[in-house]
């Protein structure tokens, strides 16, 4: 078990995000369950701004891992590199545990920009109901936590949408 | 022969921030001797890929598209001209 210093929420980091792409997360974790749910939200280069989800299979349809198909991984990074995009959030379900980051998670981690987002859904499985989400960071094996900002909606319609 | 290798954000360390590199496969033809030749440019760069005699788990390479645990994983031949790209897997999960 992490230290626990190390899950407290820092203030300089942020994961601002929708309601309804908050709400369609947590949707697929449901849905999912018992396996764990993955998937991304990309967003413009540069802009932090997680405003396209992407809901990816677990190939590897396991209530305690998961992975991306190679194929899916390849087209998915080459449409983002076609849009300009980037990955934003990073997010998978845990189904049976909390919604922070396992020894796995850590040393599979390989976007040191992305936010990982953990939704468990241990407490309600497939029914409606509180769900954990929590967001972090993971660069080098290290793990901070941050705070979750929902907002009605992020603007999707500023310059950063014009990166060429 | 010049073969372009696109290289994922997490390993940009080992190529100075090089989204792409051009790297040779020294007339081997292989994706194992193209690796070599990526780690005469870019030292450190072999071990993020290879673990021992095998690519790594979770590090997927494609040659024109095509997954190279599909068509001979290190033995992959290479021609000129053909695109190379690395992306790490994205994978985790509870246990």
């Amino acid at each position: 078990m992490p230290a626990e210093p190390a899950r407290r929420p820092t203030l300089d980091r942020v994961l601002r995000i929708d309601q309804a792409t908050y709400d369609a997360i947590v949707e697929h974790a449901r849905r999912d369950h018992p396996v764990e749910a993955c998937g991304m939200v990309a967003g413009p280069l540069g802009s932090d701004r997680p405003v396209r989800l992407i809901e990816m299979v677990n190939a590897a349809g396991s209530p305690t891992f998961y992975e991306y198909d190679s194929t899916d991984l390849l087209r998915l990074y080459r449409e983002l590199d076609d849009r300009d995009e980037e990955p934003v959030v990073i997010y998978h379900s845990h189904t049976a545990t909390e919604a922070y980051p396992s020894v796995t998670d850590i040393n599979l981690a390989s976007e040191p920009g992305a936010h990982y987002v953990l939704v468990s859904t241990q407490e309600h499985g497939n029914n409606a109901g509180p769900v954990e989400f929590r967001s972090y960071r993971i660069i080098d094996g290290v793990v901070t936590e941050e705070e979750v900002t929902i907002a009605a909606a992020v603007d999707t319609n500023d310059a950063a949408e014009e990166h060429s | 022969m010049a073969i372009e290798v696109r290289i994922p954000t997490i390993l940009r360390t080992y190529t100075g921030g090089e989204k792409a590199v051009n790297a040779d496969s020294a007339g081997a033809g292989t994706l194992s001797a193209l690796i070599d030749s990526l780690e005469a440019n870019h030292p450190g760069i072999k071990d993020r890929l290879i673990d021992g005699e095998d690519l790594r788990r979770f590090v997927n390479i494609y040659i024109n598209d095509e997954d190279v645990r599909f068509i001979g994983s290190l033995e992959a031949a290479l021609s000129d001209g053909d695109q190379v790209v690395i992306l790490p897997a994205v994978a985790g999960g509870a246990r």
